[in-house]
Order: structure tokens, then C-alpha cells, then sequence
């Protein structure tokens, strides 16, 4: 039986095939394309997904995303977190 | 140009770009569903728009601002340059939905339209009981094709919606639907409560669900929202025959969304053809960024302008939009009422006898969809 992924910090979260990371140049932004949804990104979404490669727990990608703008790193791994497992329970980010 | 580049004003109204186009590729289909969304006039393959007008209404899709194109039918997989279509879509940015019945799909071509960049397929699943699924579909075999589908589908990697089309046949099936999602691996299911016109409203008599078996339907599916969270995605478009408001149709008529017919002409909505008072431009005789600034379909219901009271003074009325044009005509005669389904109608009234006398009778013989049976 199929289980809910709860994300940890130790997770790799991956980008799967079928969402797109996608410029809308028509209304200047950017959005996830996904099976029949389109969902706009705000700066801080985008950064976020384009580092959900598979190649990053959620951990260094938090790090990441500290040094970047400068902000407390318990505190943006605490965000990370609800939004990786928001767009895990939509199905749009795979653990 | 610049005006048509993000948005215009239209009156009071301000007009978007539309971001989404269902591209109904073809009318030919090997089911028969009786309550398919197609008219009941349907086409043949000799009025079909060619690759190269596909292609074009795809291009002028792309710098209008559409994103996502739904490639729809009849059953698109019919059209031997569905592949070229996804390859097209695919170098313009746009992402392709393939919305099939999964009957007609072998695992190499099913392979091509990945490897050209499809990504996700909507299956529509006539009931998971096997010989009902034949009987609503006048098909045969079609629920093991289907699960051949899926299965190869998830094989490759393609993202899976289970679209369950729902009336008073399959209504109780509905917790089934679910398991069988789950089984599949679909990430995403669409509960489909089926919409009446066109071939639905031909056979309402034989579709209509009663408020008993429509509340009964609803626990279950907020029961799953629960128990499937982070399983399953779970969309449900509510019947709104027993709705208290009615659906925000299209999310407004000509407001984020088009669909093009299998012989190119431009609808608000796909099923308003079934409102006579309309005329309709072509792509073949039109640009398609002209169509929707300017066309007459587009204008008519655009905004708030067109509503009469109650919905004038509504403050609902930039949440429902008024809801259903098409259903507003076919239950009143004028396009521009109320939708009966919104319990303000003056029709609310007559709208709910209608559907507690029809689901108390017993349900009428299927009339199945078929081309010719009307004329076009």
C-alpha cells in the first residue's frame, strides 16, 4: 500500500519529469508547469525547486539558500521543509 | 501590439491572455460513451484541420499565452501525427496533456509520445468493473487495454490522471475508483460528475444521479481527501444539479481558456456550440490572437457586463461568474440567465424536480454517442 512521504532533512528532493520549470515571457514570470495546472512562482519557490535535483538533501539546500540570502540557516531549513512536503503532497515533488 | 500582450481592458472587464487551449483533435472515438462532451453533430475525418494547421494554431497559441494544450478528441491517438503535435508543443514551451481512452495505444507509440516530450496522460476509466466499463463504452474489453495503458505509461515514467466520468450507473463505484487509482500509481484523479448537454442532456434520464447517492458520493471523496493526502491528488467537479451555487465555469467565459474543434473553429468553452444565438470564427479564416481579443463568442459573455439580476447585484459574481452559459441556455432558452444550478434562479426550482423525478424512474437505454446519428 502507497504511503505519504514526510519530508526530513536528510530527504533528496527531485524535480520529477513531469513538472517544468518554465519562463512565461507573455506575463514576465515564472511557473511550474504540471498535469493540468499551471502554478506561478514567486522568487524565493523558484529558487527553491531549481535546487530539488536529487543531488541535495534538504539540509545543504537550506545552506545553500542561507549564504545566498543571507539568513539564518535553521530558519530557512524550517520553510524548506513545509514547502517540500506542500508540493510532495500535491505530487509535484518527489522524496 | 503592446496591448495585446498582457491584457486589455474591455469595457469594465479586464481581459487576460488565456492559458489554456483543448485541442480536440478529432471526433472519431472507439467508445461510445453516452455522455461525451463532443456535439451532437460530429465530424469525420476528411473536415479534420492537417498537421500543418495544427501546427500553426500551436505557434499562435504560444505567443497568445497559452501553456498548457489539452490534446483531446474523440480520441487523439486516432490522428497518426499526434507524436508531431507533442514534438511541436514541446519546442514551443507548451506543456501537452494527452487526454485519451487508453483503447487504441500500443507501449512503442506510447514510447514515441514521451520520447517527443509528452510527460502525463489523462485516462478515462468508464467504470473499474469490467463488463459495466463495456457497457457504458459499447466497447469491448476496453478496462484491461486501459490497465495495459497505465501500466506501460508508469513503466516509462509518465505521470497518470484517472478520470472517472461519474453518473448514476458508476456512482457507487466510486470508493473502488480510488483503490484503483492507488493501484495504478496515478498521481492524480479527477472525479468527473458528468455535465449535462450535449449527449449527457440527450441522456440525462439514464445518468442522473439522486441527492442521496450525490451526498453518499461526497463523503466518500472527502473521506479519501483524508485518507490519500500526499497519495493521491484528488479533483472533483461537484454535480451541480443539487449544488446550492453553481461551478465557475471555464473560471469565466473567455477569460483563461479556449478550445479549437477538429475543424478549427474557436469555442469559449467546448460545448458552446450548443448555444445557437453565437457565432464562431475559424482559424483557417482568422488569427487566433484576433479571435480571442475580438471575436463575437468571446465578447458575448466576457466579464459582467452581459449578466441579468439576480446575478447583477451578486457578490458572487466575480467568484461563479454567473456559472454555466450553455446550462443557463438549455434549461432556460436565454444564454445570458442565471444558471438554474444556483439555488438564486428563479429555474432552481424546476432544475431539482427535473433531476429528483428522472433519478427516482428507472434509467433510461443508453443512446450511444456515434457519428451520423445527427447530422453536421
Amino acid at each position: 500500500m502507497a504511503e505519504r512521504n514526510i519530508a526530513t532533512l536528510a530527504s533528496t528532493p527531485t524535480l520529477p519529469c513531469h513538472v517544468r520549470l518554465h519562463h512565461d515571457s507573455v506575463r514576465e514570470r515564472w511557473v511550474a508547469l504540471a498535469p493540468e495546472r499551471v502554478v506561478e512562482l514567486d522568487e524565493r519557490s523558484l529558487a527553491v525547486l531549481r535546487l530539488c535535483d536529487g543531488s541535495r538533501t534538504i539540509q545543504a539546500l537550506a545552506s545553500e539558500l542561507a549564504k545566498a540570502y543571507d539568513a539564518p540557516e535553521e530558519m530557512i531549513a524550517e520553510d524548506v521543509l513545509a514547502f517540500v512536503q506542500e508540493w510532495s503532497d500535491r505530487m509535484l515533488v518527489r522524496l | 501590439m503592446s496591448d495585446t500582450q498582457n491584457g486589455k481592458s474591455n469595457g469594465s472587464a479586464h481581459v487576460a491572455p488565456p492559458s489554456g487551449m483543448l485541442a480536440e483533435l478529432t471526433h472519431r472515438c472507439p467508445l461510445q460513451c453516452p455522455y461525451c462532451s463532443n456535439p451532437l453533430e460530429l465530424h469525420k475525418a476528411a473536415d479534420e484541420l492537417d498537421t500543418k494547421t495544427w501546427f500553426s494554431v500551436f505557434d499562435q497559441a504560444a505567443e497568445l499565452g497559452v501553456l498548457q494544450v489539452h490534446l483531446s478528441g474523440g480520441e487523439p491517438t486516432l490522428r497518426d501525427d499526434l507524436e508531431d503535435m507533442v514534438a511541436h508543443l514541446t519546442k514551443r514551451g507548451i506543456y501537452a496533456n494527452l487526454i485519451t481512452a487508453g483503447v487504441t495505444l500500443d507501449r512503442d507509440r506510447l514510447a514515441r509520445l514521451s520520447e517527443a516530450g509528452l510527460a502525463h496522460i489523462q485516462l478515462s476509466f468508464q467504470s473499474v468493473n469490467a463488463e459495466r466499463a463495456d457497457r457504458i463504452g459499447n466497447a469491448k474489453n476496453a478496462l484491461a487495454k486501459k490497465l495495459e495503458t497505465a501500466a506501460w505509461a508508469r513503466e516509462l515514467g509518465l505521470a497518470i490522471t484517472l478520470n472517472a466520468p461519474i453518473h448514476r450507473q458508476n456512482i457507487d463505484e466510486i470508493g473502488a475508483y480510488f483503490d484503483k487509482a492507488v493501484e495504478i500509481g496515478a498521481e492524480r484523479i479527477e472525479v468527473a460528475h458528468v455535465q449535462y448537454y450535449g449527449w449527457a442532456l440527450k441522456n440525462r434520464a439514464a445518468l442522473i444521479p439522486s441527492a442521496e447517492q450525490t451526498a453518499r458520493a461526497q463523503e466518500v471523496v472527502d473521506d479519501a481527501r483524508l485518507r490519500l493526502k500526499g497519495i493521491l491528488n484528488i479533483d472533483c467537479v461537484v454535480p451541480d444539479y443539487y449544488a446550492k451555487y453553481p461551478k465557475p465555469c471555464m473560471c469565466g467565459w473567455g477569460n483563461e481558456f479556449l478550445a479549437v474543434t477538429p475543424t478549427g473553429v474557436v469555442l469559449p468553452c467546448h460545448a458552446a456550440q450548443t448555444i445557437p444565438t453565437l457565432e464562431f470564427d475559424n482559424v483557417i479564416d482568422r488569427p487566433l490572437a484576433e479571435i480571442w481579443w475580438q471575436g463575437s463568442a468571446f465578447q458575448a459573455f466576457r466579464g459582467t457586463e452581459w449578466m441579468q439580476e439576480p446575478c447583477r447585484s451578486c457578490e458572487r459574481k466575480e467568484v461563479d461568474f454567473g456559472g454555466c452559459r450553455c446550462q443557463a441556455y438549455a434549461l432556460t432558452g436565454d444564454a445570458a440567465a442565471t444558471d438554474p444550478a444556483c439555488t438564486l434562479s428563479p429555474h432552481h426550482g424546476a432544475m431539482r424536480d427535473l433531476a429528483d423525478g428522472e433519478s427516482a424512474d428507472q434509467p433510461t437505454d443508453f443512446i450511444y454517442r456515434r457519428i451520423g446519428l445527427y447530422s453536421a
